[in-house]
């Protein structure tokens, strides 16, 4: 007997808990098993079909588009200027000692702090338009790159420095042939939460505040109790968060190709 | 004549925790290596071998003492010497031959040059085409003649070894010492070769130092190996004259090496 593939079963997973959804949704389908109303069900948590047909039509009419554009160019830039800054205070840190004793405090306060209640003070500094959402997403991917170069360049290996040293590498070689590479394998561990930050900082200063975006689609459909919409919204973020992820582990692959994998042997 | 390395009146301290006394490591040494000279230094474990070679590497600076280069006193790091560490010290993220050719690439050398020099080391070491294979990929072997063929790219005219050959098993370890051997012979350079394995620095060495058991470690004997050479490290060591080299200097370590054993074993017990 053949193996069924994976891929067959996440599918079948996805295609069975929309089942459950739709049949525990529609309206007189079944009688209602917790709520005193067979509408009730559909009302709280949206039907399906219903969702898809939402979804439909917003990519054949064209309406989501703008929104969507605006979403991921708000992700897309946080990400890249939360991850360069990450990657460039996490080497200075790591690689000066009096820096990360003075700023030490300093780290721990502001990545203890709940960076979500900034958002409203970001919208003073940047207006409704989607630099005051980068900057959100920024405060949440910074940190994330933060620690994991800080840690990278603290965990080089003191033996293949020495060695670099040996052979005649100056502090510019040494951080750019040794410190660099060693850290990116860090960096890319944290990419893939890092870029999840980097949405969920463009929805939530959306939907505190926009005139445009995914995150101020699903805020207008919540003022109407259209929780159709609202998930579709969901649904809509949550795959293109799958395909941001997708396209980091790509760049990840190319990038470590150096890195031992799991399985080695070939079968033929 | 101008020895290629020498350690004059060396002692290391490296401070207590939080004020405590300091640790001595190495005392009052004063060791040398003629030009194109083998020298081995043995001792027990843990006696502050690996500390002597850091200082003659300048990587670690003496808290008393002078080390000089070629009649020169050593000032940060020694650019005429080349280091074989005893743990892995290839880039893990460069393939071999990237590792290979580092040192040239430091130095602003062209990659093609580089390159063409770099191929020719793998096939010295015996590993012509494995150069796009990354560390992982490669035996604990190949990763050491990895590691020889980078340091002897750059034509160091003093090797440093660090007990290089002591986590490979028997078989590949001869072999690589012969190859070590071949390599010497061919160009001679001055090396100070540090091991445990009083065999190894027999067979290899034209001087074999022996240190007493640290704290505070010293000099304790120093025996000129007088074995024809070319040699081959597996056979020599069935010789009579070797085995009579081998009893001499043993006899001076059997002490130190029990002293440096009931140490550590204190040291668990307590």
């Amino acid at each position: 007997m053949k193996k069924v593939p994976v891929w067959l079963w996440q599918i079948g997973l996805l295609l069975a808990i929309f089942a459950l959804w739709h049949v525990l949704t529609v309206p007189g389908f079944i009688p209602p098993l917790f709520f005193d109303n067979e509408n009730k069900a559909s009302f709280f948590f949206g039907e399906p079909l219903k969702i898809f047909k939402v979804i439909f039509v917003w990519f054949t009419e064209g309406e989501i588009y703008v929104h969507l554009w605006v979403t991921l160019q708000e992700t897309a830039l946080a990400f890249i200027i939360g991850t360069l800054l990450g990657l460039v205070v996490g080497l200075w840190l790591g690689l000066s000692n009096t820096a990360s004793a003075i700023l030490d405090p300093y780290i721990k306060a502001m990545n203890a702090m709940p960076r979500v209640i900034l958002a409203p003070i970001f919208m003073v500094w940047f207006g409704l338009g989607i630099w005051s959402k980068v900057a959100l997403g920024v405060t949440l991917v910074f940190f994330i790159v933060f620690f994991n170069v800080y840690q990278g360049v603290k965990e080089v290996s003191p033996v293949v420095l020495n060695n670099a040293r040996m052979l005649g590498a100056n502090a510019s070689q040494l951080l750019r042939y040794v410190y660099l590479p060693s850290a990116t394998s860090w960096v890319f561990s944290s990419l893939h939460t890092s870029v999840g930050m980097a949405f969920v900082g463009a929805v939530v200063g959306e939907y505190l505040g926009s005139a445009k975006g995914v995150g101020y689609l699903i805020h207008q459909a919540e003022g109407s109790f259209d929780i159709n919409t609202v998930f579709a919204g969901i649904l809509v973020l949550t795959l293109f968060a799958l395909l941001l992820d997708y396209v980091v582990t790509v760049a990840e692959n190319r990038l470590l190709k150096w890195r031992p994998q799991q399985a080695e042997t070939e079968t033929t | 004549m101008i020895p290629a390395l020498s350690l004059d009146r060396i002692t290391v301290t490296f401070s207590g925790k939080s004020g405590g006394p300091g640790y001595c490591a190495v005392k009052d040494t004063t060791l040398s290596i003629a030009d194109g000279e083998f020298v081995s230094v043995v001792g027990p474990t843990g006696c502050g071998k690996s500390t002597l070679l850091n200082i003659g590497a300048g990587l670690l600076k003496a808290s008393g003492g002078v080390v000089r280069v070629f009649g020169e006193p050593l000032v940060g790091l020694n650019a005429q010497a080349g280091y074989m560490f005893q743990a892995e010290s290839l880039m893990p993220w460069r393939s071999a031959l990237d590792n290979v050719t580092a040192g040239l690439q430091f130095r602003g050398v062209s990659a093609t040059l580089a390159a063409q020099q770099g191929e020719e080391w793998l096939e010295r070491v015996g590993l012509a085409g494995f150069g796009n294979r990354y560390p992982h990929e490669l035996s604990g072997g190949m990763r050491k003649r990895c590691a020889l063929a980078q340091v002897l790219i750059l034509d160091p005219k003093i090797m440093l070894m660090d007990e290089p050959f002591s986590a490979l098993d028997i078989q590949t370890r001869q072999m690589m010492e012969n190859e070590l051997l071949e390599l010497w012979s061919a160009n001679k350079k001055s090396v100070l070769f540090i091991t445990h394995d009083l065999e190894e620095a027999i067979s290899l060495s034209d001087r074999v130092i022996v240190l007493a058991a640290g704290p505070a470690t010293h000099p304790i004997g120093e025996f000129r190996i007088d074995l024809p050479r070319p040699r081959d490290v597996a056979e020599i060591r069935m010789t009579p004259h070797f085995l009579e080299l081998h009893e001499k200097i043993w006899h001076a370590m059997k002490a130190e090496v029990l002293k440096g054993y009931a140490q550590t074993r204190n040291k668990v017990v307590a």
